[in-house]
């Protein structure tokens, strides 16, 4: 039950943000509009499902949006430059962003470093390989891209359900299904509540962390591949800052930024709540992108005042508890 | 360990001075300097005058990071102080600008301050919040566009020169004798590295480490507030996209090259502000090269694994037990 | 690093953990001396001491988490040195603390199966996991939802299980460190009904705790240490309370009557600082005391009776939830250790390392805080009246070696001590409060510190000394006051401070149904 309730409010923000979107904006209730906003936001939906992954570990991933624009770019040469076939080389940016999460995972265990300051570095070096791969947009005409972009599902109400929505879905399904039932997922829950008892209790902690830093940087190469067919080139300076909105998203979405508490369903209901908050301000058209900021700021601190609030309501409730007691 | 004092600053010092050879050796002009108009040219002042963002930030982040908090905020500080300032520059004079945008820094630094000491978040957790909204913030200021000023005063601090030094070099100058005169000539800087420490023991001592752990944020707030200024006053204009973009990490960068360590406790001013220097010299030294600038993340990235490995006491561990190992094996 | 004997079987009564010689040591201090401990199969092992006694050195040693200097350690006849706490576990060693080492955040259930859940093609089999969780809790009498987070149940529910899990994972030692200190008396019974269980079934249980009570209930046989050295070992039925206690505590009576101050009789100065009703609930029953400028006040009692609780109490590191305090005659207001600091307090705590030192910070450094706290911010002492007090401390005190700018993490725990009690000498204080003072140091620096007790006392200073060395208080202390279970129970003044009268006063019975009554 407590595990449940901050994914409730998550949802109640949810529900009440979009019926109030609905209230004002009649359009906005169509499938079209849902259907566009989980194909907007499917990389951020991919990439925040790895991050779930490692907050919840008791981490931090801040390479994920750099490794984006490395995919972007690695994937546009690849396929317009050298000559790759395109499935070979989403392949190939894959297993380079498997070595890369591997090497940020085994730094952070066996220096025993903080994770923000190792996934820094990685930021650098993620963003300077794509710099120096490549400064400037290049455009990707492969036909597998326009086939992709062409394929949708049709939805009742003129919604379109794109290939890359899809995609996200999938992925968020099998991020649930691994972090929900397997032993893997029950591991990094174990990790997140504490290191030092997990280690004890048998499990291999340092293996644990390669996995969950591979984990989430193969999601944000596979959410690079998605940006890539979403805006059909490679361009070195895509998703900067995406790491900041994939951390709000993970953590309205009741995930505790200190580890051991959170969920994939969560996540995706904190994607969407902000793709709403960006259709509310399309639609609004007078309202200006930066309230986008300044609103996911804002939720971010109701997240974190609501979680501190509850930790200290229940070291409170346990305190009396002990009191009584004694 | 007894070593340790007489030491500090030394790799320091060598690295920079090994980075300032290879500039020259890359561009045998590197030294040169000519007076013209009252202010000194050359890579050298280049150097100093394109390091001052970063100086600055730092000044306020080794503090905050010897108290063993940390501020991911400040770049977007710079912008919301740079963004005041530009919206302010051409109808108010100069004092009143910058009292203005350093307040707003002031604000933050106390808003995520107050987060910190009084809320008991998680500093990266705390700043983190204005880190995401703050540019969203900056934006709101300028109304999203890129707000230019003409503002002879103001110019004058990112463009001019005071005795022959560009003025952000003197001001960054300046706020390092003013920031050692408070730290050091009060005892703050005592009870700064007690808190960061030992908090535990440093309360129970007496000390007031809210009040110290405030005081930090504050004026953390305000450096990136100062920093915003300059940044605006040098391109006369605040664009709140690009404002301070990364430049929190580059000020993390260097306290770190600058030897304080991320778990709080021993800080030092100097080394921070050298740290800053350090990587302002790898910049400009790959600019002038001729390799891509984008080389510069590369380096960047390099640099902070190499010198988080060297302080890792992981690393001394490892060190022992090869020892030991090869002595083992004779 | 499992023992190659380990699979023998043996009958009940040859013993299953032997102890034989263990020595161990950090730096000058000697943490255990040539201590020897036997642990039967089937039997309830009480193993008892103050703190610094020995018993977690002892238990980390066993467990591996320690290496030894010395000794040897055999189960089951069959000799084993553990590298770490996971080859003790898989040894068949099972240790719970105090704090639950389970994961609060996850379910009963996957706390006791994490890493060997049933699976079925890489999904966990939730249902099949709670069903066994449920029948192995069952076996201990506990029926709880197994789903539920473990941080929503007592802590008793939660040893129980980590003693599930180590069971299930084939222990035949169970090591409990203090498992009952946070538990109310139907906990306690959920735990010892589950510790005679397995007792029954075979399995040797090691039992540390400072309830004398639960001791005396639930223990077959009790061992003793005291400074590192086995002081006995004995039949729970065979020995009674107050010479147990004297093992704990005391040494030979007439050893300490002798070194008796005789300066001490004399006439007490004014009040310094007065209590009444001060307590806290569920931390320190309400007292009243009074100290006296150049008096010095010991505290006596077992670990956990409330003697560091009250020092806490009275410096504001606890804020007090009833009475009121009075210094010099005034009412003051004690709700954090500045406003202590400012009265004229000062408090050594007895966590040197963790709530005394700041390690990195160099000796000089360490000796001023308290007073430029005190001074604040915008007052700062100059270098030069820095390294003065420094130097006028070390030299007073004998702090080695003599360098103020040594960080004080490499000096030794004696001149820690020293160290930590000139940062509060240099503020000048009325009251000084000392939490184990003696705790962890060589014996040349523990008569060092005594005598400086001493000295402060007769230079006016009022001073509240806490101390497990009975014989040391009876040394230095003009009044004893008594603890037993969180309360202030008797106050001893004049010719009635002696190590007998403390001890009758500790081991009083009948008062002590706050943790557990007599079955």
């Amino acid at each position: 039950m407590k595990r449940l309730s901050p994914i409730a409010i998550t949802a109640l923000v949810l529900v009440a943000g979009f019926a109030l979107c609905a209230l004002q904006f009649p359009n906005i209730a169509s499938t079209r509009v849902v259907a566009n906003l989980l194909t907007d936001n499917a990389f951020l939906g991919i990439v925040a499902t790895g991050m779930t992954f490692v907050i919840i570990s008791g981490g931090i991933d801040l390479s994920v949006g750099s490794v984006i624009g490395f995919t972007t770019v690695f994937v546009a040469l690849a396929i317009e430059r050298w000559g790759i076939p395109p499935y070979l080389a989403f392949a190939m940016v894959l297993g380079l962003c498997a070595l890369f999460g591997a090497a940020m995972g085994s730094i952070i265990h066996i220096f025993d470093l903080p994770p923000f300051i190792v996934t820094l570095a990685g930021m650098f070096l993620a963003r300077g390989v794509s710099f120096l791969l490549s400064t400037e947009s290049i455009p990707i005409s492969a036909p597998i891209y326009s086939t992709v972009s062409d394929f949708a599902i049709r939805l009742p109400g003129g919604g379109r359900l794109t290939a890359i929505a899809i995609a996200m879905l999938v992925v968020l399904v099998a991020g649930a299904w691994l972090l929900h039932l397997t032993r893997f997922g029950a591991n990094v829950y174990a990790l997140g509540g504490s290191r030092a008892t997990t280690a004890l209790m048998g499990i291999p902690v340092g293996s644990m962390t390669v996995r969950i830093y591979m984990l989430s940087s193969v999601l944000a190469g596979l959410a690079g591949i998605v940006f890539s067919f979403y805006t059909a080139a490679g361009y070195s300076l895509s998703a900067v800052g995406v790491e900041l909105d994939t951390i709000a998203a993970v953590v309205i979405g009741g995930t505790l930024l200190t580890g051991g508490q959170g969920s994939v369903i969560g996540t995706f209901l904190g994607v969407l709540i902000q793709g709403m908050i960006q259709t509310y301000i399309n639609f609004d058209g007078t309202l200006s992108s930066w309230w986008t900021k300044i609103a996911t700021g804002v939720l971010l601190f109701a997240f974190i005042g609501l979680q501190q609030g509850l930790i200290a309501l229940s070291r409170r409730s346990a305190a009396k508890t002990a009191r009584a007691h004694a | 360990m007894t070593l340790r004092l007489p030491r500090r600053g030394l790799a320091q010092a060598l690295a920079l001075i090994v980075i300032l050879m290879v500039d020259r050796v890359v561009s045998p002009q590197f030294f040169n300097l000519h007076l013209q108009d009252g202010r000194l040219f050359g890579s050298v002042i280049d150097v100093l005058n394109r390091g001052t963002p970063v100086a600055l930030l730092s000044l306020g982040m080794v503090l905050v990071i010897a108290t063993g908090g940390i501020d991911l905020s400040v770049g977007a500080v710079m912008a919301i102080a740079g963004a005041t300032a530009a919206s302010l520059a051409d109808a108010h004079s100069l004092p009143v600008v910058l009292l203005a945008a350093l307040g707003v820094g002031l604000l933050c630094g106390l808003w995520n301050g107050i987060l910190v000491a009084v809320l008991r978040i998680q500093p990266i957790v705390a700043t983190l919040i204005l880190m995401v909204a703050g540019r969203g913030i900056a934006q709101l200021i300028t109304e999203g566009r890129i707000v230019t000023f003409t503002s002879p005063d103001l110019v004058w601090l990112g463009n001019g020169a005071v005795l022959g030094l560009p003025t952000p070099v003197a001001i960054a100058i300046g706020m390092l004798l003013l920031t050692a005169a408070v730290v050091r000539g009060s005892a703050l800087g005592l009870l700064i590295e007690a808190t960061g420490g030992n908090a535990r023991a440093s309360e129970l001592s007496g000390v007031g480490t809210r009040t110290m752990i405030l005081a930090v944020y504050v004026w953390c707030g305000i450096c990136a507030a100062l920093a915003g200024v300059i940044a605006a006053a040098d391109i006369m204009g605040a664009d709140a996209n690009n404002a301070g973009l990364w430049l929190e990490l580059d000020a993390i960068l260097a306290v770190v090259i600058g030897g304080t360590s991320l778990f709080g406790g021993r800080f030092s001013l100097v080394l921070a502000v050298a740290g800053a220097l350090i990587i302002q010299a790898m910049n400009t030294g790959i600019l002038l090269s001729g390799y891509p600038p984008e080389l510069n993340l590369l380096v960047k990235a390099v640099v902070v694994l190499a010198v988080l490995l060297v302080q890792s006491p992981r690393l001394s561990d490892l060190s022992g037990i090869m020892a030991r190992w090869r002595s083992k094996k004779p | 690093m499992q023992a190659p004997a380990m699979q023998t079987n043996v009958d009940l009564d040859s013993p299953l953990l032997e102890v034989r010689g263990l020595s161990k040591s950090f730096g000058a201090l000697k943490a255990l001396q040539e201590v020897d401990f036997t642990l039967r199969a089937g039997e309830i092992h009480a193993l008892l001491g103050e703190n610094g006694a020995g018993k977690s050195t002892l238990i980390k040693v066993v467990t591996g988490v320690f290496a030894r200097d010395a000794g040897v350690v055999r189960l089951a006849g069959g000799e084993i040195a553990p590298r770490s706490a996971k080859a003790a576990l898989d040894a068949g060693i099972a240790t719970v603390y105090q704090e639950v080492n389970l994961l609060p955040n996850l379910s009963v259930a996957q706390n006791l199966y994490l890493g060997r859940q049933p699976t079925c093609f890489g999904v966990v089999r939730e249902a099949e996991m709670r069903r066994r969780a449920k029948a192995l809790l069952n076996g201990f009498g506990l029926d709880i939802d197994v789903g539920a987070p473990l941080s929503s149940y007592s802590v008793a529910i939660q040893h129980v299980t980590a003693i599930a899990r180590a069971v299930d994972l084939s222990a035949r030692v169970l090591i409990l460190d203090e498992p009952t200190a946070s538990l109310d008396r139907h906990e306690v019974e959920i735990l010892f009904k589950a510790m005679r269980q397995l007792a029954a079934a075979g399995i040797g249980i090691v039992f540390v705790s400072h309830f004398l009570d639960q001791v005396y209930e639930i223990c077959d046989r009790i061992t003793v240490l005291r400074n590192g050295r086995l002081i006995g070992e004995r039949e729970t039925a065979s020995l009674p309370r107050l010479e147990l206690i004297r093992m704990m505590l005391g040494r030979e009576l007439a050893e300490t009557t002798e070194t008796r101050a005789p300066a001490h009789s004399g006439a007490m100065g004014e009040v310094c600082a007065s209590f009444k009703g001060f307590g806290k609930q569920g931390y320190v029953a309400p007292f009243d005391l009074e100290l006296r400028h150049g008096e010095v006040v010991g505290l006596a009692g077992l670990l956990g009776s409330g003697r560091t609780e009250t020092a806490r109490l009275i410096f504001g590191a606890e804020r007090a939830d009833s009475g009121e305090a009075e210094v010099d005659g005034q009412a003051v207001r004690l709700n954090s250790p500045r406003d202590a600091a400012r009265l004229g307090f000062g408090y050594c705590p007895e966590e040197r390392k963790t709530e005394g030192i700041v390690a990195d910070l160099t000796v000089r450094e360490n000796i001023v805080l308290a007073l430029q706290a005190r001074r604040g911010l915008h007052r700062p002492l100059s270098r030069r009246e820095q390294d003065e007090i420094a130097m006028r401390f070390i030299r007073l005190l004998d702090i080695r070696p003599p360098d103020p700018e040594r960080p004080i993490g490499l000096l030794s725990g004696g001149n820690q001590q020293k160290a930590l009690l000139a940062r509060w000498l240099a503020t000048e204080p009325r009251l000084l409060l000392l939490d184990e003072p003696t705790r962890g140091i060589d014996v040349g620096a523990h008569a060092e510190i005594i005598r400086l007790v001493r000295d402060l006392c007769d230079q006016g200073l009022a001073l509240l000394v806490i101390s497990s060395e009975l014989d040391e208080i009876v040394t230095y202390s003009n009044r004893v006051v008594v603890l037993r279970d969180r309360a202030h129970v008797e106050e001893l003044k004049g010719e009635a401070v002696e190590v007998s009268s403390i001890l009758a006063a500790i081991a009083a019975d009948g008062a002590t149904a706050a943790q557990g009554a007599v079955p």
